[in-house]
């Protein structure tokens, strides 16, 4: 236990502050999606994350997210089991036509107001795989989607600000 | 040169009756070519068996009048291929799965993509074939467009014939597709008594997404491309498998340089993927610091992947003839320095997870994976190498830059998720040194020899060793330098079955700990 505790203290927190993208800096959207946030999910975004078809990399990437160095729960921002509790669907993939129907059904199963993200160059355009007799493509194919965050895969640094961006662009609630 | 046992094996295949012919296939080389008659397909199988050779992989292809059946086996490094036409009209061979388990599930994928039925296969279920497609359609059929005739909605696949478990208190449990994680899809059925597990079975399949098909007609940069994406978690793995089968192929002799670096790439995913994976499994039975502390090592890992390499993953860094980009010294200066400090803080970390009461008593004896049943499955990788398997590409079957390196590969024989963290936590510290050796041996010259297209019919046949395990990739050319026939076959196809036998009598809530400490992909397995 000790040991741990000693690597503990020695790591201490790596935690990365905001790095700067366009203007306003994203400390400054930050603090205003953490409002958003607040205003309308009640201080806490809950995301329900689906693969439709992803080669996996894009998974690993978002997994990235929990990691000490990003950290996105300090924006209130947490990653659920079930779709029910789920007030954003992150989706990854050209949605294999074997996952379509279960696609649709995790999309139904999620509570009005919901945020679809398409995730990843697949997500967005069906990628490398496009549209086959075993794949529908894009998201937007299979379910609306609000917001898409490109790249293969998008790095986390990407995913933060693709969330944190859909989320600002928010019609007000009032 | 033929090996020493297959020179006998043929004797043996003659004394059975057994028509095997050894043919030239330039490209298939180290691997030798034998073509089998279709009525000896199934015989030849328990020849093989008989010789104790492992079960490597079955593919088919479609030459036009005939379709085209491929069974790889292996022993003592060396591979063997076996060739066998069937007519069109009569697509029926015998089957392989009652010789070797490992053969069950690539069968049923041949029987869904190609329509070649296996007679006395004991599952005659559907596998890759959900509803996408009519079950009169095969898609890698030459005469099946690669866009199909797509439903408007595809249908859920709930029709499948699980088994079924009878008996006072037995209750089953579905879960997926769409787990409860950041995980890829696919379904567990479980039958369990009070928390234990009786039987477990896998359907798998949800994200095929025609990579087998969508190859063809590429040309060999969107080949690796694609190969690149089988599975992202071995995207260097793949796209340096597929790349050996195209340049063998071809015949264009990569640079010594270019296969110093692909080594270098290779060692770097199966560094990133144990770092993630070992975190990851600590995770599952609650030890979060491992978690943190391992997710850490491997964000710092990533990022040095994207300094010297271009990208977090190295997506794309191997082309057809060689790699994208060099190393520089000021790159591999910063790799070493970085190999130092995580050395030195994996020893502090190892020594936690060693010696942590209730970290053992969650992870030994859990999963546990016998030698025999290992051998069964043609089990490989971190999951054989925990059972007593040795079998590693570069050490047994070594290819360049390997077949000049000495490579350490830890086996242990316990079998549990414990042997299996193990492994992978000594196997990071065997690429370290395989990494500083290649950096200091790095030799000059060019990184990527000229492409030329290989002429139409030319095969190749590539092996790399991924974090995984072996990864096996056969390429054939058709015109104007066109893929005809591309397939991948990843380790996953032969730890998948592992899975449902280590489950066994584990309580339910080690499923997970169980299912990450051997971690296929569903993506590499479904294509
Ligand atoms: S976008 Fe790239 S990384 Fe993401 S699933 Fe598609 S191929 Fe994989």
């Amino acid at each position: 236990m000790l040991r741990i505790l000693g690597k503990i203290q020695r790591i201490g927190i790596v935690t990365e502050p905001l790095p700067k993208i366009d203007e306003p800096a994203l400390e400054e959207v930050g603090a205003q999606i953490k409002a958003k946030i607040g205003e309308m999910f009640s201080g806490s975004l809950a995301i329900r994350q689906v693969d439709a078809g992803s080669c996996n990399g894009c998974e690993l990437e978002i997994h990235a997210l929990n990691n000490p160095y990003y950290g996105i729960e300090r924006f209130g921002v947490h990653f659920v089991a079930s779709p029910r509790h789920a007030d954003m669907l992150l989706v990854t993939g050209p949605v294999s036509r074997h996952m379509e129907a279960a696609l649709r059904r995790t999309y139904d199963a999620t509570p009005e107001p919901k945020l679809v993200i398409a995730v990843g160059e697949c997500g967005a355009n069906g990628g490398e795989f496009g549209v086959s007799y075993a794949s529908c493509g894009a998201v937007s194919n299979v379910i609306p989607v609000d917001a898409v965050i490109r790249g293969c895969p998008p790095t986390p640094l990407d995913l933060m600000r693709g969330i944190l961006q859909a989320v600002g662009e928010l019609p007000a609630l009032k | 040169m033929t090996a020493d046992w297959l020179t006998a094996f043929l004797g043996r295949l003659t004394t059975r009756e057994i028509q095997a012919q050894e043919e030239p296939a330039a490209g298939l080389a180290p691997a030798h070519l034998l073509t089998v008659q279709a009525d000896d397909w199934g015989q030849f199988a328990h020849e093989a068996k008989n010789w104790d050779c492992r079960w490597v992989a079955a593919w088919g292809e479609d030459s036009g009048d005939d379709l085209i059946a491929n069974a790889c086996f292996e022993k003592d490094g060396t591979y063997l291929v076996a060739r066998t036409h069937v007519k069109r009209a009569t697509p029926i061979l015998p089957s392989h799965t009652p010789y070797f388990l490992a053969a069950d599930r690539p069968e049923r994928h041949m029987q869904d993509m190609f329509g070649i039925a296996f007679m006395d296969h004991p599952d005659p279920r559907r596998w890759t074939r959900h509803r996408a497609w009519k079950e009169s359609e095969y898609p890698l059929r030459k005469n099946f467009p690669a866009a199909g005739n797509p439903l408007a909605q595809t249908p859920p696949n709930d029709n499948y014939r699980f088994l079924f478990a009878h008996g006072s208190g037995v209750y089953e449990i579905p879960v997926g597709p769409v787990h409860a994680g950041i995980i890829e899809p696919g379904h567990f059925r479980f039958q369990a008594v009070g928390e234990t597990v009786l039987n477990l079975e896998e359907r798998l399949g949800y994200v095929h997404k025609g990579i087998e098909k969508i190859a063809e007609g590429r040309d060999a940069k969107g080949l690796a491309r694609l190969a690149g994406r089988v599975s992202g978690d071995s995207t260097v793995a793949h796209a340096w498998a597929a790349c050996m089968a195209m340049e063998k192929a071809a015949g264009i002799e990569v640079p010594p340089r270019a296969l110093a670096l692909r080594a270098i790439m290779a060692e770097r995913e199966r560094v990133a993927n144990h770092l993630g994976d070992i975190g990851a499994i600590c995770n599952d039975v609650s030890f979060a610091f491992a978690f943190y502390q391992f997710g850490r090592l491997r964000e710092v890992w990533q990022r040095v992947s994207r300094e010297t390499f271009g990208h977090r993953f190295m997506m794309d860094r191997i082309v057809p003839g060689g790699v994208l980009s060099d190393l520089d010294d000021q790159a591999s200066g910063s790799m070493q320095k970085q190999m130092v400090s995580l050395k030195k803080e994996l020893d502090g970390l190892y020594n936690i997870i060693d010696d942590l009461p209730s970290l053992e008593d969650r992870l030994d004896t859990t999963g546990h994976l016998s030698p025999e049943t290992a051998k069964a499955f043609g089990a490989l990788g971190y999951v054989g190498r925990a059972s007593g398997i040795p079998y590693d590409v570069r050490k047994d079957a070594p290819y360049a830059p390997y077949d000049r390196l000495s490579v350490e590969v830890p086996v242990f024989q316990d079998g549990d998720v414990a042997a299996r963290v193990k492994v992978r936590a000594e196997e990071i510290l065997a690429s370290f040194k395989l990494i500083e050796t290649l950096i200091e041996y790095l030799p000059p010259g060019s990184v990527r020899a000229d492409w030329k297209p290989a002429p139409a019919g030319a095969e190749g046949l590539g092996f790399t060793e991924g974090f995984r395990g072996e990864i096996l990739a056969y390429v054939r050319f058709g015109e104007n330098g066109q893929i005809a026939r591309y397939f991948p076959r990843d380790t996953s196809w032969l730890t998948w079955p592992t899975l449902e036998k280590l489950i066994r009598d584990n309580i339910v809530p080690d499923f997970p700990v169980c299912n990450k400490s051997v971690n296929g992909s569903y993506s590499g397995h479904d294509l």
